[in-house]
């Protein structure tokens, strides 16, 4: 694996720290970020969910979004904001409640996904006509930019480029969010809170990308690195690189965009229907729309779905499906090895009629057929808080 | 003999009329926690270079190729079972694959300790 070329690449706030942790610097979208610590992929992995693990992720894309058809905090300042942002997602904006947080797309005129994204509504009343919003660092420009343009007229868009992004992920996570955030390990899944830390202004979401109980905080660049070491010095705590924080996301059967999610595939297609709003399926009015009822009502042509390859050897991303008489019928989009599942485990597209679970598969491994049964995902129970 | 190394971090050493064959110890750093090796079945023979075996880490695959050519004469099966030995004891006990060369002249090309030490420390 070659070594991140440090100068052309970006930084976070934490690069100092990953380093002085002992981390692999590798490039990932165009900035320098951990891969892994010295404690190795297989352990950072266990370790996040047998107790807590901390993620860099100040490379994705934070925004405020805020209407200007309405005053802030006026009573219609939300439904004008949320009818704008609809017209380019499909996830239910307008009845969000106040603090929620949605995981929706960004969609193309032909229902492909650009982008997977949260858009979270403030809790606070003077704050209503605001979005924000937490897209893929490789995909940020394009998304902010197409944001912009289209709703030109409508919402005015902030950066929060000056913010980072950490998260806490891990059964341990809300016992250690409590001492910085009181009131924290209460919040409810899927929800924001604003708190006041060492002077700054943290935003804490209860949400994540590993399938455990856990939080992303919001935080300006200027409080990341204390933050961080303070969360680091809690016993449970130990830092996590993208290449568990990948496995772990596998293994929670959850999306990786430009891999699980394309252009080229539609939120029906992909698996996550539930990223399209109930209103929103009979109202439509978001790009792509006709494609998208169609593929509700009439099945998606393929359709994304869990694989168990029997045995140990893992299926990687690109190895192609075959039916058991050697037809093909998709392709691998993710693959590896699940250190909590304990077993090789992977996703991708296949035609509808295979998409069942239990349907016996071919993986090309290679050049060899390597048994695989579709499965249900996630491959490791997810653990959210739920009261 | 002492070990001797390729450019693609497998080691070789004499046992007999054979030649044991494993990744050195900086490949298996660098590969990360192993969770799958495919070995070659014994009987089997290789020209040198050929793709051998495989050994996949959480993080990718990768290629052992054959060091030396000749035919494989034993197997250690104990790392298919337990591939995490290879990151425990990747040049004693978590050995891959014993070949009789075909040309032992092949060995000639290898790099010594020393030379592979310097080689490593710069890929």
């Amino acid at each position: 694996m070659p070594a991140a070329d440090q100068n052309s690449l970006k930084k976070t706030p934490l690069y100092d720290l990953h380093l002085s942790l002992g981390a692999k610097m590798v490039e990932f979208a165009g900035y320098s970020m951990p891969v892994q610590y010295p404690a190795g992929v297989l352990k950072e992995h266990l370790h996040t969910r047998e107790k807590a693990g901390l993620f860099d992720v100040s490379h994705m894309g934070q925004a405020f979004l805020r209407t200007t058809e309405a005053a802030i905090g006026t009573g219609e300042a939300h439904e004008k904001i949320a009818d704008a942002i609809e017209t380019l997602v499909p996830g239910e904006v307008r009845k969000l409640k106040k603090g929620g947080i949605r995981y929706t797309v960004l969609l193309s005129e032909k229902g492909g996904v650009l982008d997977d994204l949260m858009i979270t509504r403030p809790a606070r009343d003077e704050f209503q006509g605001t979005l924000f919003l937490v897209v893929n660092a490789a995909t940020k420009d394009d998304d902010f930019a197409l944001i912009e343009k289209t709703l030109c007229g409508r919402a005015q868009m902030e950066r929060l480029d000056a913010h980072s992004l950490l998260a806490l992920q891990g059964p341990a996570a809300a016992g250690v969010i409590e001492t910085l955030a009181p009131g924290s390990a209460a919040q409810p899944f899927m929800t924001i809170a604003r708190h006041e830390w060492k002077g700054a202004e943290i935003f804490v979401s209860r949400c994540g990308y590993t399938g455990e109980d856990g939080f992303e905080l919001s935080v300006p660049n200027s409080h990341a690195e204390l933050l961080a070491k303070a969360l680091l010095a809690a016993p449970e705590v130990e830092p996590i690189g993208l290449g568990a924080r990948d496995s772990l996301r596998l293994e929670a059967g959850l999306c990786l965009y430009g891999h699980d999610l394309t252009p080229e595939t539609s939120p029906i297609e992909g698996n996550i229907a539930f990223a399209v709003g109930k209103r929103r399926r009979e109202e439509g009015g978001f790009p792509g729309a006709a494609r998208i009822q169609r593929e509700l009502s009439e099945g998606p042509k393929r359709l994304r779905v869990g694989l168990a390859p029997e045995g140990r050897a893992p299926a990687r991303e690109g190895a192609e499906i075959q039916s058991t008489d050697g037809k093909k019928i998709g392709e691998v989009t993710s693959g590896g090895f699940g250190p909590s599942a304990g077993a090789p485990v992977a996703m991708g597209y296949v035609d509808a009629e295979f998409s069942k679970t239990g349907t016996q598969v071919n993986l090309i491994v290679r050049g060899k057929p390597l048994s695989a049964v579709v499965a249900d995902m996630p491959f490791v129970p997810h653990r959210y808080y739920r009261g | 003999m002492t070990v001797k190394y390729t450019e693609d971090h497998e080691w070789v050493k004499a046992e007999g009329d054979a030649y044991v064959i494993g990744i050195s110890a900086h490949a298996a750093e660098q590969l990360g926690d192993v969770v799958f090796v495919e070995l070659p079945e014994v009987g089997k023979t290789f020209a040198k270079g050929d793709e051998m075996a495989v050994v996949e880490s959480v993080k990718a695959a990768s290629d052992v190729y054959a060091p030396i050519s000749g035919d494989i004469v034993e197997v250690n099966n104990a790392i298919v079972d337990e591939p995490a030995k290879v990151n425990e004891d990747p040049q004693g006990g978590a050995w891959f694959v014993k070949i009789k060369p075909s040309n032992s002249a092949e060995l000639d090309a290898l790099m010594d300790e020393g030379a592979y030490k310097d080689f490593a420390g710069n890929s």
